[in-house]
């Protein structure tokens, strides 16, 4: 059976310089559509994927990936923002991968693009008043 | 110049009164000049919200039929467990208190999703929370287990009581390691990946009158959304820090002790927190008047951003291990566009106090004066200044077996 996932990557600072994908291509026969991609060396990396491939070796990527300690969350599917929550006090601000949320300097408010946002998730938990809704 | 806190409320009292914001005053003293701007302003006001966990609030539950000596029992507000050490139906609940059966950091890094502060916000939004409590039973006190529902309404005080808020100056937090770490400063990316701060800068309370010249005991402020006191200078309030040529403190210093009746808050200005891997506290707003007796006041509440420095401390090792060292200071006005340079890297930066809400408690603060609804207090003792001697103390280790 043949499946299609989007899913987001995270690696530490010891794999950006690993060639992980290639091992997906190559070991798992995958194909793969890079959504968006955000690595610096000696930083963490992060990387919106779409793996598509037989789904028993979609199934070993992704116990394969864990293994080489990549963090894989399933792509979620909306995140939208609770008006009346947020206090715009910008601590999301350097979480967003993409700058879909970002300071106004005019308003000093923070705006959320949501035609940028892909959806990765990470802003959810780091909101202090926890303003950020995910829709599955 | 000088003008009385009496004088002032006779204007305010007429719907007379001149009054701008901390924002505002910046650039009416540099058109008019500190002497005119002096002349005509009246009252400056302040404003800040951002999470403060030394926050909390007492109650006093009535008595139940027949009575329970709820202290020195258990109490759970909505499984949140409150203080009980106080007579038999006071309970003090902290911004921080979690459920017992919180995971906590157990699956590293924790929720956090409920504590004190998400219960006094659902209290002040007018809900019904879950009281639980358990007692041994005494004579004149029998009953050993109560559950029932409780609202602001339905019982007798409940206060804002917090120990530590409005702190002059914060640390701007960074992480040197090569792991994310978990803070209260919110989530530190490994290499200098972002910076937090949190503070009002300008519109700041204390920084408006750095050497609490006219905040003292019993200054009447803003507080969640309804009217509170200063009750005392708050802890860790140490003023001896290194300071600019206006006095503003480069480094934390002064902080507050306020009190105000819960009754009258509301949710908008008193939230629920939750920081992933740290715990549970609550965001607070406060503002602060500060009437124009002099020059000297109004030249104060001019301080700008780019007057106003904080450290910059790498929390991945110098904060936990209490080492001194500090790798830089900034100014607000950095902190604000958006990124600094560290270490000869641009780091993006995030504020963890909400500075358009800040805006908003010192236009709240002013509307109320303007309409003659609040007057300013004069204070009963000052906070304690430079000259009061008291240092930061640590806490060094003393093992038992040293005692004689």
């Amino acid at each position: 059976m043949n499946i299609a996932r989007k899913i987001v990557l995270r690696f530490p600072p010891r794999l950006v310089d690993q060639p992980i994908i290639y091992r997906l291509v190559k070991d798992y026969d995958l194909q793969f559509n890079i959504l968006k991609a955000s690595v610096t060396p000696n930083e963490e990396g992060i990387l919106v994927l779409e793996l598509s491939g037989k789904k028993k070796d979609y199934d070993e990527a992704i116990r394969f990936l864990a293994e080489a300690g990549v963090e894989v969350q399933a792509l979620i599917k909306d995140v939208s923002r609770l008006e009346e929550r947020c206090t715009h006090c910008g601590a999301c601000v350097t979480m967003c991968p993409v700058g879909a949320l970002v300071v106004n300097p005019q308003t000093r408010r923070v705006d959320f693009l949501e035609n940028k946002c892909i959806a990765c998730g990470l802003c959810i938990k780091p909101c202090p008043v926890r303003a950020m809704e995910v829709r599955l | 110049m000088t003008r009385t806190i009496a004088e002032i409320n006779e204007k305010i009292a007429k719907g007379q009164a001149v009054v701008v914001t901390a924002e505002e005053v910046i650039d009416i003293a540099k058109k008019k000049g500190i002497a005119r701007a002096a002349q005509e302003i009246d009252v400056v006001t302040t404003g800040t919200f951002g999470p403060m966990c030394s926050s909390g609030a007492y109650f006093n539950l009535g008595h139940s039929k027949p009575r329970m000596k709820i202290g020195g029992g258990t109490a759970y507000l909505n499984n949140v467990p409150a203080y009980t050490g106080l007579a038999a139906v006071d309970i003090f609940l902290g911004a921080t208190a979690m459920p017992d059966d919180d995971p906590r950091n157990k699956i590293h890094p924790g929720d956090f999703p409920y504590g004190g502060g998400h219960v006094i916000e659902e209290l002040v939004a007018g809900k019904d929370v879950k009281l639980v409590a358990t007692s041994y039973g005494t004579d004149c006190y029998p009953r050993r287990k109560v559950e029932t529902l409780i609202n602001l309404k339905s019982i007798n005080e409940a206060v804002l009581f917090n120990v530590r808020n409005a702190y002059q100056n914060y640390n701007v937090a960074v992480n040197l390691s090569d792991r994310t770490i978990y803070t209260y400063m919110g989530v530190l990316k490994p290499h200098l990946g972002n910076a937090t701060y949190s503070t009002a800068g300008q519109l700041s309370p204390l920084f408006n009158d750095p050497l609490y010249k006219t905040i003292g005991i019993g200054t009447k402020i803003f507080l969640g959304g309804g009217i509170g006191y200063v009750a005392w200078h708050g802890t860790q309030h140490h003023p001896d820090v290194p300071r600019t040529d206006k006095g503003v403190p480069k480094r934390g210093a002064g902080t507050l002790a306020v009190i105000g009746d819960l009754k009258q808050m509301k949710p908008r200005w008193l939230i629920g927190t939750s920081f992933i891997g740290y715990g549970c506290t609550m965001t607070v707003g406060i503002g602060i008047p500060i009437p124009i007796l002099s020059e000297e006041i109004l030249m104060y509440t001019t301080v700008k951003d780019d007057e106003i420095f904080a450290p910059i401390v790498d929390y991945s090792d110098a904060y936990p291990q209490r080492n001194p060292d500090i790798l830089g200071e900034v100014d607000y006005a950095q902190l604000r566009s958006g990124k600094i340079k560290v270490k000869g890297k641009d780091v993006p930066t995030a504020s963890l106090s909400s500075y358009p809400r800040a805006v908003e408690i010192a236009n709240l603060l002013k509307d109320w004066i303007k309409k003659g609804q609040f007057l300013l207090t004069q204070p009963v003792a000052p906070l304690p200044g430079l000259e009061s001697g008291i240092t930061f103390k640590p806490m060094p280790d003393r093992p038992f077996d040293k005692i004689d």
